[in-house]
């Protein structure tokens, strides 16, 4: 959260929090999406209830972030968070019962979840509401988008479907069902690679970027030649040291 | 024969890690090491029992005759983190070798969801106060036993020769699938002699 300390806008912290991707990148909250993630529909049903504890607790975190002493403050912000968690717990064994017995006690764990007390710690307790709120979508969205493409690989190899909302969204579906998807070790599985395809794209871009600056390094430093060794050393240093920090 | 039945269940059955998904930020977080293992391990054993024990009588005796059950989340979150707060106290008080062992392990202990989800299955499950007690016994043995034999394996894998992209968390994932299908074998067991 560097740009935090000059004044992001809205979107750039939105943006900031997507890129994130929590179970992936952070290593957070791990247990809802391995447990929850046996069809998409069940991660978007975990992402949103994960969404409105997030923003609602930042936000109230936020407002009273003056209020609350320092030396108590995690107490106050579980017992924050709690509230909001309970609220929805309530919420979805009323109206969506359904879903609710399927997320079973992965509702109410969502008090432990670490993202939401690590960005209530990390951003809600520092900044201002507004932005608050921008950081809890962005993070929330993040790990909704997440879950449900971890949920989707599951469901798509696990029944040779894809379900959202009762509509098959593949028709007659593919002709492959392994079951062993749908079972817990398929979760590792699926997030495992899905962990090393990011991790190579990565490797990837750093390749890229490596190559083109070179590139613009060697330019450099044959207009340097040019020019004068004195400023061919200085090009020559500062591209060196650029090298081993990427 | 009951007692038994939970031993067996939440130990090897139904395992915290590779059956439920309880537990698994430290699981993957400390077994990079042999000897963090042990120490999160009697942690990990430790609270789980004692979050049961505390928590049956917290729902059965207030919370349930108050009519006051939709705080059982709040309830239940802020007695495993007074207990955890606690149990640290009193360890560092009475003997600081062990406090120089578990120290650092116990206060991740509050948001390590296997301890308040140990609670909520409890309740859930209809336990009896014994019942409870020996279902987070058996709990965290079974977290214990998961993670000890995940970080053989881990160590192991360190050294081979993978792709750079699987290095790391990626490979550590895979192999947490294969120990899954392999506890898978223990579904049956005593079938029909104690289930």
């Amino acid at each position: 959260m560097k740009q935090s300390t000059s004044t992001p806008g809205f979107g750039a912290v939105l943006a900031d929090g997507l890129r994130q991707a929590p179970p992936f990148r952070l290593l957070l909250g791990l247990c809802p999406s391995l447990a929850v993630t046996t069809a998409m529909e069940n991660g978007f049903w975990m992402g949103l209830a994960v969404i409105f504890v997030l923003a609602c607790s930042e936000l109230l975190i936020s407002l009273l972030r003056k209020v609350i002493p320092d030396r108590v403050r995690i107490p106050v912000y579980i017992v924050i968070v709690a509230t909001f968690v309970t609220v929805v717990d309530m919420t979805m064994k009323a109206f969506v019962p359904d879903m609710h017995a399927i997320l079973g006690i992965f509702i109410p764990l969502i008090v432990v979840n670490c993202i939401i007390l690590g960005r209530a710690e990390a951003f809600a307790s520092k900044n201002s509401p507004l932005l608050s709120v921008a950081d809890a979508v962005g993070v929330g969205v993040g790990f909704t988008v997440s879950l449900m493409a971890i949920g989707g690989v599951r469901e798509l190899l696990g029944t040779g479907n894809l379900k959202l909302f009762g509509f098959a969204l593949l028709g007659g579906g593919l002709p492959v069902e392994a079951v062993v998807m749908l079972l817990p070790a398929g979760a590792f599985f699926v997030i495992g690679f899905m962990m090393a395809g990011l991790a190579l794209l990565e490797q990837r871009q750093r390749e890229r970027a490596l190559r083109a600056q070179a590139a613009v390094a060697g330019a450099a430093a044959a207009a340097a030649v040019a020019g004068g060794s004195a400023a061919g050393s200085a090009a020559g240093g500062s591209s060196g040291g650029e090298g081993e920090t990427v | 024969m009951e007692i038994l039945a939970i031993l067996v269940g939440g130990i090897l059955i139904n395992n915290y890690i590779f059956s439920r998904f309880l537990g698994l930020c430290p699981f993957f977080g400390v077994s990079n090491k042999l000897e963090t293992v042990y120490g999160m391990g009697a942690a990990v054993v430790f609270v789980m029992t004692l979050a049961s024990a505390i928590t049956w009588p917290l729902q059965k005796l207030l919370l349930e005759p108050l009519g006051l059950g939709y705080l059982q989340t709040v309830a239940f979150i802020l007695i495993i983190a007074a207990l955890v707060q606690t149990v640290e106290m009193v360890i560092q008080r009475v003997s600081p070798t062990l406090y120089a062992a578990l120290g650092i392990y116990l206060p991740l202990l509050t948001t390590n969801c296997a301890v308040l989800g140990v609670a909520l299955l409890n309740m859930s499950a209809g336990y009896g106060f014994v019942s409870s007690v020996i279902n987070g016994f058996a709990g965290g043995v079974g977290w214990t036993l998961a993670t000890l034999l995940f970080a053989g394996v881990r160590e192991r894998v360190e050294g081979t020769h993978i792709p750079p992209a699987m290095r790391g968390m990626p490979i550590a994932f895979v192999a947490a699938g294969l120990m899954a299908l392999a506890f898978m074998g223990f579904q049956g067991l005593f079938r029909g002699i104690l289930f």
